[in-house]
């Protein structure tokens, strides 16, 4: 099939940016990226540069590949990542526009490559349990009912691709951090820290520009893990009762 | 000169206890002064690295990645074996130590295998305390299922993303580390060069992969834990960034390289589907629980599988080997399903592939129950396929997906380059020639979380460094060399394009040195390599700059060492005269095609010396001593 695409080319973060178009021939046997193989390839022959995408596993479950393509995040077959799209999904003469994920927090850092460290930092600001190599008590001492081990590895399966940003029109992180969140608040082992996690992990996504949530539920739709919507309320109320039981520390350590 | 892989001595039951006894420690105060450098953040790296930083030691973290989340061990399937005995079928330490020996085909290091074992009980509770949604029970204790080698129940899961949640919950305690400063981590960037300063091993040379820059690292001690090199075969179940040039580097500044031709092909991966093909994608050895591999009788039977009636069906597996059936280990199933195939009595295109049936599985226990347990894998072979496993059965081919082979170690995990640690695929030394399933993830995180915290702060402390700083001259000459090379592949200006060498270097690998090694094909294979590596340097054609991020430049590098250790898995293949695990020569099969080692000559680690690019590696030997488990062949029947 011969396949007309429109892709965003980006030399670096202060360049402007624009769209080049380009002539490729796909079977339909190709995965997504292996006909964007077969494209850089051409490129490289006639010695014009590649089109820098980013992927590594290339079986749907690392989340370093993502672009738009037509306006849909991981393209126009949901439920599963970029590289798992097959071009049995296209037909011969189809125009295609691919650019990068746009969101203020995601910068892009050449073509349709960009930066999703904004990702890590939430992570970091208590997307955790707190236990040190070492001091674990015997697995089957800590009992988790098969419906909570179920439910939390729903939301653990989440790639941290950040379609969900791609899709949202207000580029709210919220699915994502609600994902981990839920992730860890369903089993007994992260009920210690469940509070201040969902406190300083929201913080954070404030800090790093993504917007807020609104529900209208476009990240569901588009999540490779199929990640169900239901985590960001749950994220939100957990949020809520977090702010109003918070204390300042210094009363936490009164009375001596 | 023998090797000596310092292994305490003692019965092995209280080796592992006594060394942890004796060893030299750190003072909690003293521990900010050391710097660890840990390159890699998956099972193994990114373990090592949280768990050094909870120390106390200053930890610095690399990958190539956007993210440490993304390493590869990320993309493992089915599950960690660990010697719990939940299911109360008689499973022991000894019990997995003597089936991970066993299933390496007697090839690996008593002592460290013993140790895995000992050490696996502790990885389910790590897990477990983190926060890894494992698999339950009604009851909400830890359900198990079974796996390819052994004959116990003792592989805990996440569904078929038991490798992401392991690492999500490395990755989680590292984050946790890097929010407490006590680790930095650098993405995107990729290590070029190991310094060595006086003999040690002190520090690393990188290029930032987004800016070009290319920029020295010191330390006190340097753990690599970069994974394994199958994708020297172009065509393998990793991904397509994983890449040797770390261990590669360190080999060429003097850290052997041991076992480099045993290579694991799986026998459960999707064929191949065209030349444009840029990865093989695993379907998980889980499946052989409850999916029935077969081939129709008659060669070159084109009848859709369905209307093969029973009686002309061969579920060779069952019939060769009636106590392990399908879940014969992985080396012996690719061989029967590339014997059959070389019969002519392979299904679809090419006849490059074998059934893996579940419609029995299916009428047994109900559509709903297998896709709870394998719903994911379904749902991935439809999507690169576009056929219903539900309803046909998958089609499978073996292909390239661990490798056994990496860094020399000796107990501590240190190689012989003092200061140099290597952790998980990248090192050599549990699976002997043939790794089980669900034990890379087992390695990992032992080596990550319990053996390298332990042993490399047993080295700091036993002090002998002297002061250096990133002025010293064996840094500047490191980074004068890496900017060299990066330019170099610039310069070439040729006419063929990186991916098109990697692609013949990879059949070369596959046809010469694959699933079956003569001494012929051997031969040819470091004839050809050669050739191809001095065609590649004279006529690569990479665009761009050295200024910002160039995937085909990093690509450039990657194959350079490829080449180089291409050739060194095909002499070392060469050199090994016997057949083992993976390692399969066809001069030394028994009558039914079963590999014939041959103990009394190659009970040994062969360790390989770098002694210059135009010189012949030198080889060292580790002589392999059984002193707890008796050799024997080795029989799944």
């Amino acid at each position: 099939m011969r396949l007309t695409l429109d892709i965003w080319r980006q030399k670096n973060a202060n360049d402007p940016g624009q769209f080049v178009r380009y002539q490729v021939t796909a079977n339909e046997h190709m995965s997504f990226l292996e006909m964007l193989d077969v494209l850089n390839q051409d490129l490289i022959v006639k010695g014009e540069e590649p089109v820098a995408f980013d992927s590594d596993c290339r079986e749907g479950i690392c989340g370093m590949c993502g672009f738009v393509i037509n306006g849909s995040p991981h393209g126009p077959v949901h439920g599963s990542t970029v590289c798992q799209l097959h071009m049995r999904h296209f037909k011969d003469g189809d125009a295609l526009t691919l650019e990068p994920w746009r969101a203020r927090a995601l910068p892009v850092v050449k073509d349709l490559v960009v930066n999703r460290s904004a990702f890590d930092r939430v992570i970091q600001a208590g997307g955790y349990i707190s236990t040190r190599t070492g001091s674990a008590p015997e697995a089957n001492s800590i009992l988790v009912p098969k419906e909570a081990a179920d439910r939390s590895m729903e939301a653990a399966a989440c790639l941290g691709c950040a379609a969900c940003v791609a899709v949202c029109p207000n580029a709210s992180a919220a699915l994502f951090t609600g994902a981990k969140l839920a992730h860890l608040g369903l089993l007994p082992q992260g009920q210690p820290e469940r509070y201040e996690r969902a406190l300083a992990m929201v913080d954070q996504t404030v800090l790093e520009g993504f917007g807020h949530c609104t529900l209208m539920g476009e990240c569901e739709a588009v999540c490779p893990a199929h990640v169900p919507l239901e985590v960001i309320p749950r994220m939100n109320r957990d949020f809520f009762r977090a702010s109003v039981r918070k204390r300042e520390p210094k009363e936490l350590v009164g009375g001596g | 000169m023998a090797l000596d892989a310092k292994i305490p001595s003692g019965p092995i039951e209280k080796k592992w206890t006594e060394h942890k006894a004796h060893m030299k420690l750190v003072n909690p105060a003293n521990k900010r002064k050391y710097t660890v450098i840990v390159v890699g953040t998956g099972l193994a790296g990114g373990a090592a690295a949280a768990s050094l930083g909870e120390l106390g030691y200053n930890v610095l973290s690399f990958c190539f990645q956007d993210s440490p989340r993304r390493a590869h061990s990320i993309a493992a399937q089915g599950g960690i074996n660990a010697a719990k005995n939940y299911q109360n079928d008689g499973d022991s330490v000894y019990r997995l130590f003597y089936d991970t020996v066993k299933g390496g085909d007697f090839r690996s290091r008593e002592a460290n295998v013993y140790r895995l074992a000992e050490v696996s009980a502790n990885i389910i509770d790590q897990c477990a305390a983190q926060g890894v949604p494992f698999g339950r029970e009604y009851g909400g204790t830890l359900a198990n299922r079974s796996f390819g080698g052994a004959q116990v129940s003792r592989t805990f899961y996440a569904r078929g993303q038991t490798g992401q949640q392991l690492l999500l919950g490395a990755y989680q305690a590292l984050s946790r580390q890097i929010a407490s400063g006590q680790v930095k981590m650098y993405a995107r960037h990729e290590m070029l060069d190991l310094v060595l300063i006086d003999g040690r091993a002190r520090g690393i040379v990188v290029r930032n992969l987004e800016t070009g820059a290319i920029q020295s690292f010191l330390g006190d001690a340097v753990v690599l834990a970069t994974g394994g090199y199958g994708n020297v075969f172009y065509l393998s179940t990793n991904a397509k960034g994983s890449n040797a040039s770390a261990i590669w580097r360190a080999h060429r500044r003097g850290a052997f390289f041991a076992n480099p031709c045993y290579t694991q092909i799986h026998p459960t991966c999707i064929p191949k589907s065209g030349d444009y093909q840029s990865k093989l994608t695993l379907m998980s050895e889980s499946l052989r629980n409850d999916g029935r591999v077969w081939v129709p009788k008659r060669k070159a039977d084109g009848r859709p599988p369905d209307q093969i009636p029973e009686d002309e069906r061969d579920y060779y597996l069952e019939r060769i080997y009636p106590s392990y059936g399908n879940l014969a280990p992985r080396d012996v199933s690719s061989r029967q399903a590339k014997y059959r195939c070389d019969e002519g009595l392979g299904v679809g295109p090419g006849g490059l592939g074998v059934y893996l049936d579940f419609a029995e599985a299916i009428k047994r226990l109900g559509k709903k129950t297998i896709s709870e347990r394998y719903g994911n894998l379904f749902e991935m072979y439809e999507r690169i396929t576009g056929e219903d496993p539900y309803r046909v059965p998958m089609r499978i081919y073996p292909a390239v997906h661990y490798t056994m082979g990496g860094l020399w170690v000796d107990y501590s995990l240190m190689s012989n380059v003092p200061g140099l640690f290597v952790g998980g695929e990248a090192n050599f030394s549990d699976h002997g020639a043939n790794r089980l399933g669900a034990s890379a993830l087992m390695q990992g995180l032992a080596d990550g979380y319990f053996i390298l915290p332990l042993t490399v702060g047993d080295y700091l402390a036993s002090g002998g460094m002297a002061k250096a700083d990133l002025n010293h001259p064996a840094f500047k000459d490191a980074e004068r060399e890496a900017k060299a090379r990066i330019e170099g592949y610039l310069a070439v200006k040729g006419s063929r394009t990186v991916d098109s060498y990697w692609r013949e270097l990879g059949s070369i690998m596959w046809e010469e040195c694959g699933m079956a090694r003569s001494r012929e094909s051997l031969e040819r294979a470091l004839q050809k390599i050669p050739a191809l590596r001095e065609d590649y340097q004279k006529n690569m054609k990479v665009l761009g700059s050295a200024g910002d991020l160039n995937q085909e430049l990093e690509k450039a590098n990657r194959v350079a060492d490829f080449f180089e250790l291409g050739e060194l898995i095909c002499a070392d293949a060469l050199n090994r005269e016997e057949s083992c695990g993976g390692h399969f020569r066809v001069e030394h099969q028994t009558p039914d095609g079963e590999a014939k080692r041959d103990d009394s000559n190659f009970a040994y680690a062969a360790a390989w010396e770098w002694k210059g690019a135009k010189e012949r590696q030198a080889l060292h030997k580790e002589p392999l001593v059984f002193e707890n488990i008796q050799l024997a062949t080795r029989s799944y029947k």
